[in-house]
């Protein structure tokens, strides 16, 4: 039966394999058809893989495909790990296939979306049960090319073109790393094959190679700081419904890789590697949610949210790293789920908010959140089910960001039982900059939801959108409704990843019973019930009888009368809508505090005498320093080198051949040498 | 984990100290500064007077009265008269921002605990807490010196380096009464210097933000 | 049953309590500037008349801004109940910890900045987005000074954490004072008192929550009014049940209730002793410019953060 669940979840990829070719040769009439089936296969495999893991995941399932390279053959296998990841793909995958169904009317050119859609599914799904390091790399660059292509579906916007390029240039160096991180995994002789790889673990620098190679070529498929740049231009160009899965899904499958490298293949890592993960975690979150308060275009500042929740994420596997090599692992166990978790959560919101984003596009045809506003009165459905999400992202209970978060909190607090001094240290450290990092993302969101929805409607797109069709508003309303019952249930999710963290931490999650609540998953309570415990639905159902009662209360007790007239505005009448704050005043104050540090930002403000009439102006530039520091080196190293391969395309044949023949000789004496 | 409230007064006077020189990294005006600097003098009077009872040492009394007399009354009273017939300009700039400032002493602080508390396991606990602090108030001295732009108050962070130094003094035992004398007696000096200093510097640029004496040998322009 | 009898009381003490609060703070800082002021109950009948009032909503106004002052109440005076004052055997005590009960506050703040928004005037607009600015490095630091407390006494639970220090392991511990200095600070930040804004102004330059709220009126503004005493509340209560736990009753058997009375008079006591502390340090302070905040806010996150250094130091030795 259990081997029966692996085949039944490689069928439906095979479905949507299918379904390309379907989308090729039928061309966008079939749309609607392509998107919900691929929505059917997705959450196939998403059901599968949640009774795989509530069955308790036993033996992990292996199969071997006689495909790919000869003497290898095509490892696939299924294990808790790949479990949950399935979960997250099918689920998002899924939401956003059902939203495709409407948006796909709505793209310009659904000829050039529709069959990489199903195939960037596919590949995702593939890379998590992938078992041997060919495999695991083609699905890996095929879900890179797929998600390039769908970039690319929008070449007619300004900047889609330079996205792209960036995107594929970061993929390409992204999968070099991964493959030579595979190759020192495999060692000289040693087999591709996870399962062989796990027999034969390297040891020292070795290791130390692996894993470093590992957090560069997941790591930039992550969005991981500093290797983040590509990804606020890449993930926003695409059509909504696949920014949705590149940010929420495609950065988990990345996660996966480093996971899967960091924790099973690798197997004993420092504490040191743990210590690193877990600051380039810490950066992470604080350097993305600044970016993100900084942007005043709605997708992009989704875009750079991605890389603050990578960043928590990643700050959890640090942790549990560091847990796990100090021997503590029911810590490991706590700091892995809260990671996990979060990746689900991430997946989960991140995603209704880019399709919520896709709805105010397709209404607007405006993804300034400047010339947006008022939206809340016109779109009320996408609004509410927006601000659900940003609630959710922000960290903020009874919604599920808040559960992860808290769960990592809780594996932070504990830091003080690492034997090591600058763990010690470092820990209250990536505490600060995490809580640092989920205060400003309510702040980042209050703006984002702020500007685009309340106040009033900056232009005229803005004042005459309508609401969306209920084929887009569904999936976010499902996406919302998990938001909400993982957060007022959490021990649902944490009960599920309980095989995983057996597994990788080489514990089960501490749960603790305080033998008072009948209920045990009414509460959540980690380690010892005089330490902490969480319910988000007695929160929840405080907070909602409160106010009710006491609305209730007020208007049979005191008064319920109602009046409307123009604002108040301090008797300032008739404010243009222009006078309203914008994305860039609201963020203001925020720039003027890590402005000139962590953004260069500079203020040029030109004002005309008094009796000039010219307008005054006030610009502000903004940078971020991955570019300046990273990006803009290689972009010049790049153009410099394809400026001098340029004049090989021009050789003549005799020098062709003595190229050639030069590497010949080359090779075959390195041969000689070695053999 | 109880050492008993012998530890926790001395431990509470040289956190203390620490603490000050936080407040003086923070604090923008000058009188808040010399108010400050005086608590902390106050505070290693304090925390030398608690370690002459602790250690029966009855000679570290005297550095307490010293310390009192001097820190915390003379020289505080005597800037304060010397800011107001200079009519110095009271509000301290500084080269980086207060909180850059203050993040970096915290780093610094865990940089010097990182530092002393491996290296001296051989002594006893009172004694490599004090040098941890001792350090952290060194540090952060300096911190304050070359963070200012203001003369005045780069001599107030020269002067809470040295209260560092008398911490770490009186926190081992048996240290030699002289040592501690000739940090006393250095301070003087260097007050006087510096109270030359501003005299002249004043007469010359009619300021005492040190930055114009860079322009005038050539450094910025 | 005896703890559920006690959870009611505590639900209905800190919404009576609260106003009272703050119309004692407001009484005592006229007395202190010598003018005679109005008498500690004004709030109940500024509340009472607020309540009655008809509701006056801005004509572009949406359900966000009608539905936010009910929940930003509710949520406030779910967290003020939260904190054990008089009693440790709440039952409703364990749904949350700190760590919740601070992430109840910012669900609270963040309905209420964007109910600043909504209407669409820049008032609000101002108002909300230094609102969040302040919370963005006030959440920090209050999170970083539970983080100290954790690592002394091993729990984010109120009960236990009081509890801990009522058995009097606690000596003189300078971490713990650099927490409670910290807490204090970002507890002024939070509830907007001087120096960093302030309650009694409506100078459009100088406000941050009177901006937020500017466009309120009847019983809307008397929930968010209401909602902002509690929270005044919510911090003298936790403050003195971390700090100052003594006379909290640790039993809710029968003999208990002897001992639940002298809880009860000593938590009174403490809020009036914050009160009055209150009115002291705002009547001898000026308001901050905004920008200061931040200073003054790091400031608070890095005493936090020494705290924690602080503790690891003395706990090595």
């Amino acid at each position: 039966m259990i081997d029966l669940l692996l085949v039944s979840i490689l069928a439906s990829v095979l479905a949507l394999v299918a379904l390309a070719l379907i989308a090729l040769l039928a061309g966008p009439p079939a749309g609607g058809f392509v998107y919900g089936a691929s929505a059917a296969a997705s959450a196939a495999v998403a059901a599968l893989a949640t009774l795989y893991l509530a069955a308790g995941a036993g033996t992990p399932l292996a199969l071997v495909l006689p495909l790919g390279l000869p003497w290898l053959g095509a490892h696939l296998a299924l294990d808790a790990l790949s479990a949950w990841f399935l979960v997250v793909v099918g689920t998002v995958g899924a939401a956003a296939a059902v939203y495709g169904v409407g948006y796909g009317r709505h793209t310009d050119e659904p000829a050039r979306v529709l069959p990489f859609f199903p195939i960037f599914l596919a590949a995702m799904a593939l890379v998590v049960v992938a078992a041997d390091a060919f495999t695991f790399l083609l699905s890996w660059e095929t879900m890179s090319v797929a998600s390039w292509m769908l970039v690319l579906a929008n070449h007619r916007e300004p900047g889609t073109t330079r996205a792209a390029l960036v995107y594929i240039v970061m993929a390409s160096l992204g999968t070099a790393a991964l493959l030579l991180c595979f190759g020192v995994l495999a060692g000289f002789d040693g087999s591709y094959a996870f399962a062989d790889m796990r027999a034969d673990r390297p040891e020292g620098w070795l290791a130390g190679l692996a894993i470093a190679l590992a957090l560069a070529g997941a790591g930039s498929k992550a969005g991981l700081v500093p290797l983040h740049a590509w990804l606020p231009l890449a993930h926003p160009a695409a059509p909504s419904h696949v920014s949705a899965l590149m940010s929420g899904v495609m950065t988990k499958v990345a996660i996966y890789g480093l996971v899967r490298v960091l924790f099973d293949l690798v197997g004993e890592v420092g504490w040191g590697w743990g210590a690193a993960v877990m600051l380039l975690g810490g950066i992470s979150a604080l350097l993305g949610v600044l970016y993100a308060l900084m942007q005043h275009d709605l997708k992009v500042l989704l875009a750079y949210h991605t890389v603050e929740n990578i960043g928590i994420i990643v700050a959890g596997l640090g942790l549990a790293l560091s847990f796990k090599a100090a021997g503590l692992l029911p810590l490991a166990a706590l700091a892995l789920t809260a990671a996990l978790f979060h990746v689900l959560n991430h997946g989960l919101f991140k995603g209704l908010l880019f399709l919520g984003a896709g709805n105010v596009h397709v209404a607007t045809h405006e993804r300034e959140m400047d010339d947006l506003g008022g939206l809340v009165h016109r779109m009320p459905a996408t609004a509410a089910l927006f601000l659900v999400g940003s609630i959710a992202i922000s960290a903020l209970p009874p919604f599920n960001g808040f559960a992860s978060e808290w769960l990592t909190f809780q594996a932070i607090l504990n830091g003080d039982r690492l034997p090591m001094w600058p763990l010690k240290f470092l820990v209250p450290v990536v505490g600060g900059l995490l809580a640092l990092s989920a205060a400003l993302a309510a702040a980042c969101f209050v703006k984002a939801f702020g500007v685009t929805f309340l106040g009033r409607g900056r232009s005229g797109a803005a004042m005459r959108a309508g609401e969306v069709g209920p084929a887009m508003v569904w999936p976010l309303a499902a996406l919302a409704g998990l938001c909400l019952a993982f957060g007022v249930v959490p021990t649902a999710a944490v009960a599920l990843l309980s095989p995983v963290a057996a597994a990788l931490a080489g514990a089960p999650f501490p749960t603790a019973t305080d033998g008072i609540s009948a209920a045990e998953w009414l509460f959540l309570i980690p380690l010892d019930p005089g330490r902490s415990s969480y319910s988000g639905l007695v929160v929840l159902a405080l907070v909602a009888g409160v106010s009710y009662a006491g609305v209730l209360a007020i208007h049979r007790l005191a008064s319920n009368r109602l009046r409307r007239a123009p604002a108040w505005d301090c008797g300032f009448p008739d404010a243009s809508p222009r006078t309203q704050y914008t994305s860039s005043s609201f963020a203001q104050p925020i720039r003027r505090i890590f402005g000139s540090f962590v953004f260069r930002a500079r203020e040029h403000v030109e004002m005309p005498e008094p009796g000039d009439f010219r307008p005054a102006r006030f610009e502000v530039e903004i940078k971020d320093l991955a570019w300046a520091w990273l990006y803009a080196p290689v972009e010049r190293l790049i153009a410099f080198a394809s400026l001098h391969l340029n004049q090989l395309q021009h050789m003549t044949i005799r020098r062709y051949l003595s190229w050639m023949f030069g590497a010949l000789i080359v090779l075959l004496s390195v041969v000689a040498l070695v053999g | 984990m109880l050492r008993g409230l012998e530890f926790d007064i001395a431990h509470l006077f040289s956190s203390s100290v620490l603490i000050l020189s936080f407040g003086l990294l923070y604090q923008r005006r000058l009188f808040g500064v010399l108010q400050i600097y005086a608590l902390q003098a106050l505070a290693v009077a304090c925390a030398a007077a608690w370690q002459a009872y602790a250690q029966a040492y009855p000679q570290l009394y005297v550095t307490a009265a010293i310390a009192l007399v001097f820190k915390a009354i003379v020289i505080p009273v005597a800037f304060h008269h010397i800011v107001l017939r200079l009519h110095i300009h009271r509000e301290i700039e500084t080269v980086v921002g207060v909180n850059m400032t203050l993040l970096f002493g915290v780093a610094l602080v865990a940089l010097s605990i990182l530092l002393v508390l491996p290296m001296t396991t051989t002594s006893g606990n009172l004694t490599r807490e004090n040098l941890a602090l001792a350090l952290s108030v060194l540090l952060l001295g300096l911190l304050m010196m070359i963070s200012r732009r203001n003369a005045v108050s780069q001599v107030i962070g020269f002067l809470s380096l040295e209260n560092g130094l008398i911490l770490a003094a009186i926190g081992v035992k048996g240290m030699p009464f002289v040592v501690e004398m000739s940090v006393a007696f250095s301070v003087l000096v260097a007050f006087i210097v510096f109270g030359m200093f501003f005299f002249r510097i004043r007469e010359r640029f009619d300021t005492l933000d040190v930055h114009y004496l860079e322009a005038f040998r050539g450094e910025r322009h | 049953m005896l703890s559920f009898l006690l959870q009611l009381v505590q639900l209905l003490l800190v919404l009576l309590l609260a106003p009272l609060l703050t119309g004692f703070v407001r009484t005592l800082k006229a007395r202190l500037v010598g003018r005679r002021g109005p008498s500690p109950a004004q709030p109940y009948r500024d509340l009472w008349r607020l309540l009655r009032k008809e509701a006056v909503v801005a004509e572009n106004a949406s359900w966000v801004f009608r539905s936010a002052p009910s929940l930003v109440f509710a949520l406030s005076w779910l967290a003020a109940a939260l904190v054990p004052t008089f009693a440790l055997d709440l039952p409703l005590l364990r749904a949350a910890d700190l760590i919740a009960l601070v992430a109840i506050l910012g669900s609270a703040r963040f309905l209420q900045a964007l109910a600043g928004m909504d209407v669409g005037t820049s008032f609000g607009g101002i108002g909300s987005s230094r609102e969040m600015m302040i919370a963005s490095l006030a959440e920090p630091a209050i999170l970083l000074v539970i983080f100290t407390i954790s690592l002394f006494i091993h729990s984010t639970m109120l009960p236990h954490i009081a509890g801990f220090v009522l058995a009097g392991e606690v000596g003189i511990r300078v971490s713990l004072g650099l927490a409670l200095i910290a807490l204090i600070m970002v507890a002024i930040a939070e509830t907007g008192r001087i120096p960093v804004d302030n309650p009694a102004t409506h100078l459009e330059l100088t406000m941050v929550h009177e901006a937020m709220v500017l466009e309120y009126s009847g019983r809307h503004l008397a929930l968010i009014e209401a909602g902002q005493m509690v929270r005044l509340l919510f911090f003298v209560s936790l403050i003195a049940a971390i700090f100052a736990p003594w006379g909290i009753a640790e039993a809710s058997t029968a003999e208990g209730v002897g001992l639940v009375g002298i809880g009860l008079a000593l938590y009174l006591g403490k809020v009036f002793a914050g009160g009055l502390l209150l009115a002291l340090f705002e009547t001898g302070i000026a308001k901050m410019r905004v920008f200061r905040v931040s200073e003054f806010l790091a400031g608070a996150l890095l005493l936090s953060l020494l705290a924690t250094i602080f503790l690891y130091v003395s706990q090595s030795l």
